[in-house]
């Protein structure tokens, strides 16, 4: 068995168990009569409190006991679950996990939301019983002991369903005997004859010599768990000749054995229906593995293929099949449904609403939708940030609202959906929708772009995730100014997302964030530029088009193509990576595109696709940020991914940088 | 061959050292994640004894014993059942309904040995 | 007295440091034997576009991409192309304070050789043709003089030197 430290499956798990309590009072401050969120609060509360003090987290078990007490006070009744409750139910559990995580270092907040606590359930200052330690049933011990010098006298008799409840004669005589030197006595003067003999009752009565000075509470100890509806006598042995009270009799073991013996079952195998908990360490080297595998099959194919040989095309063909099939199973392992990030959310609306004073309501769609985890991780902080943006900046207040015509709570919608080999996660507010006189002045005045620049609507929206841009117009506690959005759009680019707005002037805005399925995996497509090869992540590439003759023989300053009417600017990755090998004959276009972005990159030469295993580049080449990553191809050697999302950007500076060249050329 | 003990209760870490503290003692410890799976388990398995905690999601222990007591195969298995608070409605109930011992949470590993070994030997 | 002769000083009489050495542009160098994790003949290199010269290039290390260094460029020294003697040594460094695995260019592999740290000297900081911070320190060995890079140095300026592959030249 791995032995795990289990203080940190406590921390997991307490985790989990807090996520869920905070769902569950949050569903309760929705439905303040719903008396089942108070049992489920309940019980998550007693879950903390017992493995807390077990695992030597005891300053959370006694504050989760005073927080348990309180709600114990709800759940019978005697006090009403209110919206005041939930808010400080919100802050005692969040004391929970700052418990948890630093223990020692947070004592008098945790005094001050349980009297806050106190005082909502109105049991005042006085706090519950502590958590007992030992057990009350325990008996006393020293009570009232006789004089055990010259041992004991023990008679006792077991109830009749003893047996039946598991109850063991011979255990509890050899805890005897573990007392001291014992004289057992077997009585089976209530044996019924055998025609009327139940085999699971237990028909015998013992007496026992214990010489042994032994308190009697320890006598009692042994008789702890059967002590209930039994006969026990127990008697200090006189102080003359202990032996000859009890004649030797013969061995007693046999009749001490149990009559019942447990039925023969069938030994079916437990049905498994828990899951399992696998760090995600061993997720990633599993995917690992898996990469190894599909590299090493793709290698073989290709052997395969040379050979012309029946039965090796045959088993690579089988290989091929099974390594398909090892490589989904292993990626559907490492998708979780969105929900689990969707649900942190929640507590972020309830909280943020409270503090602007705007009434919210907060509508999720989508829970089921998987992503790779990876991703979800990932995706949290900046998720916090558009949805902040939205509450604080994009939902006007309740006043304003009502004077627009609009009703007084405002609504934000999350959802999540699957789009092809994408993820498209929407957050939407039916609020002010975005300023786009105000971005542009504030884009020029942070010299994002020219005075007269002229952008489409979309693309001046996105703006806003630029680094440093806001367009609060007071800078609120909650988004701060220019800090958060950013983080939005560097966390996209790292994760091959991109983000898409919408927003209509007084009906709100959607921002879109579309993620591909899986970081690991991608299809590529394999291109040539001089000797080297590239993959080019195939989601991202719309068409390939030949390099009209005219512009690859033409100019290298006129880098746009006309395709069906439009101009896209377009790079050549030989001048990009500085190749010096010949020039191919019959160049081709690739046209990739992120969102409504188009560039196109200008190859030698078009190989085909492949499948490609993701493996990032060491932070040697950190720096280096024209590739997303590297992969291994079939024969073994390396190839660069190329960074699309980069790419692309770089051919709108680019563009840009033409344009504003011709306006200068104009005037 | 070694005893097995069937541990249900909720809570992983809960298990987790049960598992651990059992183990070691050379105990066979199968676990279940609450009242309904430990009914299934324990009516199909061959325990020499069961640990439930008492409050659980679906199917508390309380009801897991009278479930299991109901059940032919429970018939000479000692049931020792988890409890936080010595709550003694909840301790005679659960021994009324058949559970023959209880452990006190929070409780340490010798603690659990001894009561584990009192019904179901070493 | 510099500080790496300090450390090499406060080694006890006869410490030894168990180490490979391997040929490069001419010289002897010596890596910590702990840190090589194996040594492959010449494999396919992956040119990496606008990548710095030092560390211009990828190779494929059983299923993991490592980024495969030329120390010459770093020691200015003469850069020809592999040959049959040519072998990438795999080791491992700390960069930022995680491991890194790395693979760098050797023009012969010798041997593993205890080399006597009492036998070390500092590198002088003036008057040696290759950039103080680079070299940890030089062992005689068999009569013959090894360098032992001080890789930590070696990886990390490159690291800020990496927006700028043009600063190469300078070394």
């Amino acid at each position: 068995m791995t032995q795990t430290d289990p203080a940190e499956t406590f921390r997991l798990e307490a985790q989990d168990v807090l996520e869920q309590l905070e769902q569950v009072l949050l569903d309760l401050g929705d439905r303040l009569d719903d008396m089942a969120l108070v049992d489920s609060a309940f019980r998550a509360l007693h879950t903390v409190k017992g493995s807390g003090a077990m695992f030597g987290f005891t300053e959370v078990a006694n504050f989760v006991h005073e927080f348990e007490t309180a709600f114990d006070r709800v759940r019978k009744g005697d006090a009403a679950p209110s919206a005041e409750l939930v808010r400080v139910a919100l802050d005692a559990k969040d004391h929970i996990c700052r418990l948890i995580a630093e223990p020692n270092t947070h004592a008098e907040a945790g005094a001050a939301i349980l009297d806050r606590l106190r005082a909502t359930v109105g049991t005042g200052g006085q706090a519950g019983a502590q958590p007992q330690a030992a057990d009350a049933d325990t008996p006393a011990g020293a009570a009232d002991n006789g004089d055990p010098s010259n041992g004991w006298r023990i008679r006792f008799r077991l109830p009749e369903d003893a047996l039946s409840l598991g109850a063991n004669p011979v255990l509890l005589l050899d805890e005897l005997r573990a007392l001291g030197d014992c004289t057992v006595h077997a009585s089976a003067e209530k044996l019924p004859g055998l025609e009327q003999l139940d085999p699971e009752i237990c028909y015998l009565s013992w007496e026992v010599t214990l010489r042994s000075d032994c308190a009697r509470g320890a006598i009692e100890e042994v008789f702890l768990f059967v002590r209930d509806g039994m006969q026990l006598d127990i008697d200090p042995m006189p102080a003359a000749d202990a032996e000859s009270q009890i004649p030797e009799r013969a061995e007693p073991s046999e009749a001490t054995e149990p009559p019942a013996k447990r039925s023969d079952k069938q030994s079916a195998p437990a049905r498994e229906n828990s899951s399992l908990r696998v760090a995600a360490e061993r997720l990633d080297e599993l995917l690992d593995r898996v990469g190894e595998l599909v590299i090493a099959q793709a290698r073989l194919s290709q052997i395969a293929d040379e050979s012309s040989n029946p039965n090796l095309m045959a088993v690579t063909e089988e290989i091929e099949r099974l390594s398909a099939g090892l490589r989904d199973t292993t990626m559907g392992i490492r998708m979780v449904p969105i929900g689990t990030l969707f649900s942190r959310f929640r507590r972020l609306v309830h909280d943020l609403s409270a503090e602007l004073g705007k009434d919210v309501e907060f509508v999720t769609s989508g829970e089921q939708t998987e992503l790779d985890k990876t991703v979800i991780e990932q995706l949290a902080d900046p998720m916090v940030h558009v949805i902040r943006n939205a509450i604080d900046h994009g939902l006007e207040g309740p006043d304003a609202r009502a004077a627009a015509g609009k009703p007084r709570q405002g609504t934000v919608r999350l959802s999540a959906a699957h789009e092809g080999a994408e993820v498209a996660i929407t957050v939407s507010d039916d609020g002010a929708g975005l300023d786009s006189d105000r971005i542009r002045q504030k884009a020029v005045e942070s010299g994002l772009i020219s005075p007269d620049a002229t952008l489409p609507e979309g693309e001046l929206h996105r703006l806003i995730f630029h680094p440093g841009f806001s367009t609060a117009q007071q800078v609120s506690a909650i988004s701060g100014r220019g800090v958060g959005m950013d983080v939005v759009g560097r966390t996209m680019d790292a994760l091959r997302g991109r983000i898409d707005v919408a927003s209509q002037r007084g009906q709100g805005s959607t921002v879109t964030l579309r993620l591909p399925l899986t970081l690991a995996i991608i299809d590529g497509m394999l291109v040539r530029v001089g000797s080297n090869r590239y993959a080019i992540p195939l989601s991202a590439v719309e068409e390939c088009v030949e390099l009209p003759a005219e512009v690859a023989e033409g100019s290298h300053s006129r880098n746009f193509l006309s395709i069906r009417d439009k101009l896209v600017p377009f790079l050549r990755l030989r001048e990009l990576f500085r190749t010096q090998d010949p020039e191919g004959l019959h160049q081709k276009v690739v046209i990739v595109s992120t969102g409504e972005q188009r560039v196109g990159l200008v190859v030698d030469q078009i190989l085909g696709n492949t499948q490609t295993v993701i493996k990032s580049l060491s932070r040697l080449h950190a720096d280096v940020e024209t590739f997303a990553g590297a992969t291994i191809m079939g024969d073994g050697t390396v190839a660069l991914i190329l960074d699309v999302a980069h790419l692309v950007r770089s051919g709108e500076r680019f563009e840009a940088r033409l344009r504003d060249e011709q306006k200068g050329q104009a005037a | 061959m070694s005893k097995k003990v069937l541990a249900i209760d909720d809570s992983h870490s809960v298990r987790q050292m049960i598992s651990m503290t059992l183990g070691s003692a050379g105990f066979t410890v199968e676990e279940a994640c609450d009242g309904a799976d430990g009914y299934a388990k324990a009516t199909a398995g061959n325990y020499n004894a069961i640990i439930t905690d008492l409050n659980m999601p679906n199917m508390n222990g309380l009801d897991f014993i009278k479930k299991f007591r109901a059940h032919p195969s429970s018939r000479g298995v000692p049931i020792i059942f988890l409890s936080t608070e010595s709550d003694e409605a909840s301790k005679r109930e659960a021994k009324s309904a058949g559970a023959i011992g209880w452990i006190v949470k929070p409780f340490d590993q010798d603690q659990l040995l001894a009561a584990i070994k009192k019904v179901a030997g070493a | 007295m510099t500080e790496h002769a300090k450390d090499i000083d406060a080694a006890p009489d006869g410490e030894a440091m168990r180490a490979l050495t391997l040929d490069l542009g001419g010289e002897i160098f010596a890596i910590e034997a702990t840190s090589v994790r194996e040594i492959l003949d010449m494999v396919p290199v992956t040119e990496v576009p606008n990548a710095p010269a030092f560390v211009g290039g990828l190779i494929n290390v059983r299923g993991r991409v490592v980024p495969l260094a030329d120390l010459r460029v770093k020691f200015g020294m003469e850069r020809r192309p592999p040959a049959a003697e040519t072998r990438i040594v795999v080791f491992e460094i700390m960069l930022e304070d995680e491991p890194e695995i790395v693979g760098m260019l050797a023009d012969r592999v010798h041997t593993v050789a205890d080399i006597a740290l009492s036998a070390m000297e500092a590198a002088p900081k003036v008057g040696m043709r290759w950039r103080p911070e680079f070299v940890r320190g030089i062992a005689k060995h068999d009569g013959k003089f090894i360098i032992l890079p001080e890789m930590g140095n070696i990886f990390k300026n490159d690291a800020g030197a990496l927006a700028s592959p043009e600063a190469e030249g300078r070394t």
